[in-house]
């Protein structure tokens, strides 16, 4: 790290060397044996960019949706696996700014960033099949205190995180939709680990099944509703950093197609390769890709910028958010077959320096992590009502 | 009446885990179990109740949390339509 300097440039500036001289080298190492991306995460928090979302009175970096996007899609360029864990960590940053306006959540937001603290989550459960806007667990009061007990199926880097925001039932008594959301501090959690993560794709992100146990001061029970900060905060910034994770990727097997195709020209100058005007073709696609993403980042940026809860829970902007998973998460997988087509057996061996193997296992992810079904049933549901455009 | 067509919408397609008919006006219905796709049905209901479409500004969770909220704008809707 100490050939990098990490302090002196700008966030992206300092993403653009993270990605392409730590997460990319280490980006074949981490998906063949599916093991936690430690030294771009270390690079990250060393160079500050864990903290960017958090408002520089409270020790961060200051940056809005839209710098932390740009981020995650560069880091994405050189490892989908960290640009995912940066994204993933930086929802939960996300839901705390905007809804923990309490002294004590205030003074663990300061200490997030102080320590470079990486925080993960836990939103599904065990016996839930995928709702993760219903809980069966339950938040158990003792004066001062909370206890929880929840059986996540997955915690996308639990063993590393320093902290988990779980979701659960509001009381004992409460139904399964009345949900809050619980700040879990390490060093008041237990993790037991219950199951592997063996996927196709995203293998760094280490999702494994765990049992979580916490005791804590109720303080860390964050005091809006986790409806709201799902609506408000966590469902849009979800949507918008996973498809910019989806975007950097997306990139990456650009830039091999390119390479590929200006390879071909170099060797025959004078005639344009056969797979130049597939490219063309792929660069078009890339757009559409890149400026969904960006466009629905500076629609979220503006209403944050204001704090705008009226816009953010507006029908129309839910079904937008919506659609911008569905689509990116469908583009990137067409991104990367194209790219596939233009490389041909060089992208479709392992090992070769235009292998997409990697690349296409982690495309396919995108629309199976919050299962696009299930997304487009809640839109279904949502134009039921919903009347303008 | 208009209380008693809120109820019955909420009883056949809220899916409380509460008797509507003996809920306070001003409990919050999503802290007895109101789920945004309950609560999407519970809009079409009165919307065929009360023979109105709700615009835009008002499909809001807000609108919905609780028996006098969804009193409120129905009667602001339907004294809308008469004037």
């Amino acid at each position: 790290m100490t050939a990098i300097d990490l302090t002196s440039a700008s966030v992206v500036e300092r993403a653009q060397r993270i990605s392409e001289d730590v997460a990319g080298p280490n980006a074949e190492a981490v998906d063949r044996h599916a093991r936690f991306p430690v030294e771009s995460v270390e690079a990250l928090r060393v160079g500050g960019l864990l903290a960017s979302l958090i408002p520089v009175d409270l020790g961060g970096g200051g940056a809005g949706i839209r710098e932390v996007a740009d981020v995650v899609a560069i880091l994405g360029r050189g490892c989908a696996s960290t640009a995912m864990v940066y994204a993933m960590h930086q929802i939960q940053v996300a839901c705390l700014v905007r809804h923990g306006r309490t002294p004590v959540l205030a003074a663990y937001l300061r200490e997030v960033a102080a320590d470079g603290l990486l925080l993960a989550s836990a939103t599904t459960e065990v016996g839930i099949g995928g709702d993760v806007r219903s809980s069966s667990c339950a938040v158990e009061r003792s004066p001062g205190r909370f206890h929880l007990t929840k059986e996540a199926p997955v915690i996308s880097y639990g063993a590393f995180a320093d902290g988990i925001l779980a979701t659960a039932r509001r009381t004992p008594a409460s139904p399964a939709s009345d949900q809050v959301l619980v700040v879990c501090r390490r060093a008041h959690t237990r993790l037991e680990q219950r199951s592997d993560w063996d996927t196709l794709g995203f293998r760094g992100t280490c999702s494994n099944g765990f049992t979580l146990t916490s005791d804590d001061d109720d303080a860390y029970v964050m005091p809006d509703s986790y409806a709201d900060i799902s609506s408000q905060t966590m469902l849009p910034t979800s949507h918008i950093l996973w498809a910019s994770v989806w975007l950097g990727l997306a990139t990456a097997a650009v830039d091999k197609a390119r390479g590929f195709v200006q390879a071909a020209a170099r060797k025959s100058p004078g005639s344009t390769p056969p797979a130049a005007l597939h490219l063309a073709e792929l660069v078009a696609v890339h757009q559409q890709l890149a400026d969904l993403v960006q466009s629905a980042a500076r629609r979220y940026d503006e209403a944050w910028g204001i704090d705008d809860r009226e816009v953010v829970e507006a029908m129309g902007f839910v079904i937008a958010m919506n659609a911008l998973k569905v689509s990116a998460s469908q583009l990137v997988v067409d991104i990367v077959s194209r790219a596939m087509q233009i490389c041909g057996m060089a992208g479709y061996s392992n090992g070769s320096p235009l292998s997409l193997g990697r690349l296409l296992r982690d495309a396919y992810g995108a629309a199976l992590m919050v299962n696009n079904d299930r997304i487009n049933a809640n839109n279904a549901q949502l134009l039921l009502i919903h009347r303008e455009h | 009446m208009t209380d008693d067509v809120i109820r019955a919408v909420l009883a056949e397609h809220g899916r409380l885990a509460v008797d509507v008919a003996a809920l306070d006006p001003d409990a919050d219905l999503y802290q007895v179990g109101l789920t945004s796709h309950a609560s999407v049905n519970v809009m079409l209901a009165l919307e065929d109740s009360f023979d109105f479409e709700f615009p835009e500004q008002m499909l809001r969770k807000r609108t919905f949390e609780s028996i006098a909220a969804i009193r409120a704008v129905v009667d602001g809707l339907t004294r809308a339509e008469v004037d």
